[in-house]
């Protein structure tokens, strides 16, 4: 990448490249002394997406890409500390399972308070402190996670009974979250939670009727909120038609344009971009972003639509060979919560990686247009502080769970 | 519980594996219609990365069409430059960002650009894109020679018309100049200034050769002679009796000149009619050979399809007869059609003037029509020939004798007939003329198609030009005829 930009390979890319091998075998020599036994190809994974996605970011933005790597080097720092501290034994955090839950409802609510809220994109997901910003969504993601298994564990037995009693704080922390989730017009977010919900609640249960029960609810209450709120009514009416032969009324200008001029603008050109891509790509630093002008042709490039800058310079091959490695990931991932040996670890190891795949799913399923489009992170390869330290965090609860777990197999 | 983990494992990888489904769906199968979808300005930047080829002359050095190199934003694209300006543009077009692509620029875009299906393309810009290398595109060289086109376009200077030279014998386009022309290093900016102009006949961005139509007047009696010639119902000295009219459907058709008192000639051959381009000769032959016979000649000659040519479709057009701007093939020529003003090329003709010189060349060539060709050859970055362009037959037109026949009485037609201003000193120039009515005040189109030497053709022009008050195909087009085919045999 450097090297196509600049034709030499110039000290300042050395300099980046060394910084990161040196990072990435920080965080490696932490790994091996807290959780010795842990899962080998997580963390060169995790290192792998993030240097793909961080090169990505340096291709489109370089400033993006410094604070990106500041972030990461937090993340890292994040993930360090919490190996670190739960190195013994990180069930002890089921026993705040109930503080986890408020805590990541009250992080989700965060973005609604009048103080610190920021609007971006047409949803609330934003808390500024000066001039820090993040999206405290991606932490509670973590934290619901830790909830739902540690509740589902002790209550699981009861909890397919079906008895009101067992579900009412499960059903309380979840219309709570699934409400704020509508307040803060984040489709992504929901759809992912939601998944993550009657996942972990099929793995804790077996029963199959709650999911088809919790996906009829959910198609019930998405045609509801399909019915009364205009901003999900425009994303399914770009999913269905992108493109429009005559000119409808734009909302963004108030005047007539072609769809693909206006609301479905983003979309329409991110398939550009992948097309463009075919079968090779154009190779990396040699795709097309900007028109001639040098105006930049797809909005929030480095964020949610990261993977259509990808798929452009690495083409199918490439962008295939990123979606296998998630693939591996989760493999990965179902593994550590297969070999686990308690109900907790399981929960935890399962949720953590279903979330892993579902979010990567809604936000390329939804540049693919397989799904409507909400926007959300690709995980480790978006540009997003928020997004990395979350998913490192993640890392690291998979990493404890299979350090114990084969800890105990070799016993 | 390991039974529900490995369902939603399962389940995880379904949709990450649907992910690569939707990119492979993209990527390959959508791939072709998203590149063609007008508002995709990466496909348009793109093709600006690309080093598109270089266009020449004949001669193998005049540069046509070139390009700069400019750094925006980082990326490194090349515009197109024109430096020879309007001489070519009807021919070569333009390639630029704000417009649609024209000419020779818009229908060889794909060697231009290298993505053509040529086997040695493919591998060398497929190496380029893998070693990351600017793709560069294939160069043209054209068949027209640079001093006859500058020649042509500046007799034609400040008139409205077309000149097209054609090589008989293989059909090459020595020169295309149409006027007024343009200059296409303005279109990208100065869009209104390019296609401006004061001429009254407008059009600048027209190519009349290819796609202006016109009342091919007295030109087309070479069709009408052929048929008479061609299916010996008629020899070079077949007797008529001119009386200065001609009478159809009851009333008297007029020979050309002052309504009143027009020219009258008695007792003469087809020959004489000719030569002399009478009008009632024609109109009898006509009436007795029928429509339908001189319209399939016309056909044989390619009028009713477009001419093959290598520029794009959507600027050339087919001649025949036109009905309220639509070609118009009748059913029944017998009844739609009046034979005898169709012989002398009224009725509701309109020609190209590049079909007038494909028949002229077909005449020349001893009844073989030749394709026209405006490309010689086909060249890697490198230089080296990819593909060289061979002159290729269309058909016959005519018997060798008819077309011997024709010849000698073109050569009369400048000798002694209504051409004589053609005349080249110590060469013998075979050609008609033609003078078409417009219908307002005594203003003509004017024709004058030629080919010279007669008895071993180099050349073949057509030259019309527009809008000539009293004006005759033998006193405006022939001189400039003349001065071409002049300066490309001496």
């Amino acid at each position: 990448m450097y090297i196509a930009r600049q034709d030499v390979v110039s000290t300042a890319s050395l300099t980046y490249a060394g910084f990161f091998f040196g990072l990435y075998l920080a965080a490696h020599l932490v790994a091996r002394y807290t959780a010795p036994f842990a899962d080998p190809y997580l963390l060169p994974i995790a290192g792998l997406l993030t240097a793909i996605g961080l090169t990505e970011i340096y291709r489109l933005n370089p400033n993006d890409a410094f604070k990106q790597g500041t972030w990461i080097v937090v993340a890292v720092a994040l993930f360090a500390l919490a190996l670190f501290l739960l190195r013994y034994d990180y069930r002890r955090l089921e026993t705040y399972k109930y503080l986890f839950g408020i805590t990541a409802i009250g992080l989700l609510v965060l973005p609604v308070l009048p103080v610190f809220g920021l609007t971006v994109n047409g949803a609330r997901l934003w808390v500024h402190v000066g001039a820090l910003r993040f999206q405290p969504g991606e932490l509670a993601k973590i934290m619901l996670i830790v909830f739902l298994a540690g509740y589902m564990r002790e209550k699981r037995e009861v909890l397919a009974q079906g008895r009101p009693k067992d579900w009412g704080p499960l059903l309380v922390i979840w219309v709570l979250a699934m409400l704020v989730l509508l307040e803060t017009r984040d489709l992504g977010g929901g759809l992912l939670y939601f998944g993550i919900f009657l996942a972990m609640l099929y793995v804790a249960t077996a029963r199959i009727a709650y999911v088809a029960a919790g996906l009829g609810l959910f198609i019930i209450g998405s045609i509801g909120v399909w019915k009364v709120t205009p901003h999900v009514q425009e994303r399914v009416t770009i999913w269905i038609h992108p493109w429009t032969q005559h000119k409808v009324y734009c909302p963004l200008s108030g005047h007539p344009a072609l769809r693909q001029d206006c609301q479905s603008y983003q979309l329409v050109k991110s398939l550009y971009s992948i097309g463009h891509g075919g079968y090779a790509g154009a190779g990396l630093g040699r795709g097309t972003f900007t028109t001639i002008d040098g105006h930049q042709i797809i909005p929030s490039l480095n964020t949610d639509f990261i993977y259509s800058a990808l798929a452009q310079e690495l083409g199918l091959i490439g962008a295939a060979a990123l979606l296998l490695v998630y693939m591996i990931f989760v493999l990965r991932g179902m593994r550590i919560a297969l070999l686990a040996q308690d109900g907790f670890s399981k929960l935890l190891a399962a949720g953590l990686t279903f979330g892993f795949a579902l979010q990567t799913f809604i936000i390329v399923g939804g540049i693919l247009r397989i799904i409507p489009l909400t926007g959300i992170t690709l995980p480790f390869v978006s540009y997003g502080g928020s997004s990395v330290v979350a998913n490192f965090l993640l890392l690291a609860g998979l990493l404890l769970v299979s350090n114990r777990a084969n800890r105990e197999a070799l016993r | 519980m390991n039974r529900q983990v490995s369902h939603i494992g399962v389940a995880a990888l379904v949709l990450l594996a649907a992910l690569i489904v939707g990119t492979t769906y993209w990527q390959t199968w959508a791939n072709a219609g998203l590149a063609n979808r007008q508002d995709n300005e990466i496909r348009l930047v793109a093709q600006f990365s690309i080093k598109r080829g270089k266009i020449y002359a004949a001669d193998g050095r005049t540069l046509l069409a070139t390009n700069v190199k400019k750094t925006i934003a980082g990326q490194t694209l090349y515009f197109r430059r024109y430096p020879t300006g309007p001489l070519f543009a009807d021919v070569v077009g333009y390639s630029t960002q704000s417009r649609n692509r024209t000419g020779l620029e818009r229908s060889y875009n794909d060697f231009l650009t290298g993505s053509n299906a040529n086997l040695d393309t493919v591998f060398r810009s497929t190496l380029d894109k893998l070693r990351g290398a600017t793709v560069t595109g294939n160069d043209l060289v054209l068949t027209i020679r640079p001093g006859l086109q500058a020649l042509a376009l500046r007799l034609l200077r400040g008139k409205c018309g077309a000149v097209v030279a054609l090589e008989p014998s293989t059909g090459r386009v020595l020169a295309m100049a149409s006027s007024p022309t343009y200059n296409p290093n303005l279109i990208e900016r100065h869009f209104a200034r390019a296609s401006h102009t004061t001429a009254p006949c407008g059009a600048a961005l027209l190519n009349r050769v290819t796609a202006g139509k016109y009342q091919p007047g007295s030109t087309f009696k070479l069709v009408t002679a052929s048929a008479a010639l061609d299916t010996g119902r008629f020899t070079p000295s077949s007797p008529f009796y001119d009386p200065g009219y001609c009478v159809e459907y009851g009333k008297q058709v007029r020979n050309a000149g002052n309504p009143e008192a027009p020219e009258t000639f008695g007792s003469v051959d087809l020959s004489t009619g000719f030569e002399h381009s009478i009008n009632s000769v024609f109109c009898n032959v006509g009436k007795a050979l029928g429509a339908a016979t001189v319209l399939r000649y016309a056909e044989r000659y390619g009028l009713y399809s477009l001419p093959p040519l290598e520029t794009p479709e959507n600027e050339r057009v087919a001649s025949g007869l036109y009905d309220h701007g639509v070609l118009f093939r009748p059913k029944n020529p017998a009844t739609q059609v009046d034979p005898g003003r169709l012989a002398f090329g009224q009725e509701r003709l309109q020609v190209t003037p590049l079909q007038m010189a494909m028949i002229t060349a077909a005449v020349a060539n001893h009844g073989v029509e030749m394709r026209p060709q405006l490309i010689e050859r086909i060249l890697s970055p490198g230089g080296q020939t990819v593909t060289h362009l061979k002159p290729e037959a269309l058909g016959r037109p005519i018997k060798r004798q008819t077309a011997d026949e024709l010849t000698r009485m073109m050569e009369l037609v400048v000798q002694g007939g209504t051409g004589t201003a053609a005349q080249i000193p110590g060469m013998q120039v075979a050609g008609k003329t033609g003078t078409a009515e417009t219908g307002r005040g005594n203003i003509n189109t004017t024709w004058f198609t030629a080919f010279a030497p007669a008895d071993r053709p180099k050349i073949a022009i057509t030259v019309v030009v527009e809008n000539q008050a009293g004006g005759f195909g033998g006193t405006v087009a022939a001189p400039i005829a003349k001065q071409v085919m002049e300066a490309l045999l001496r």
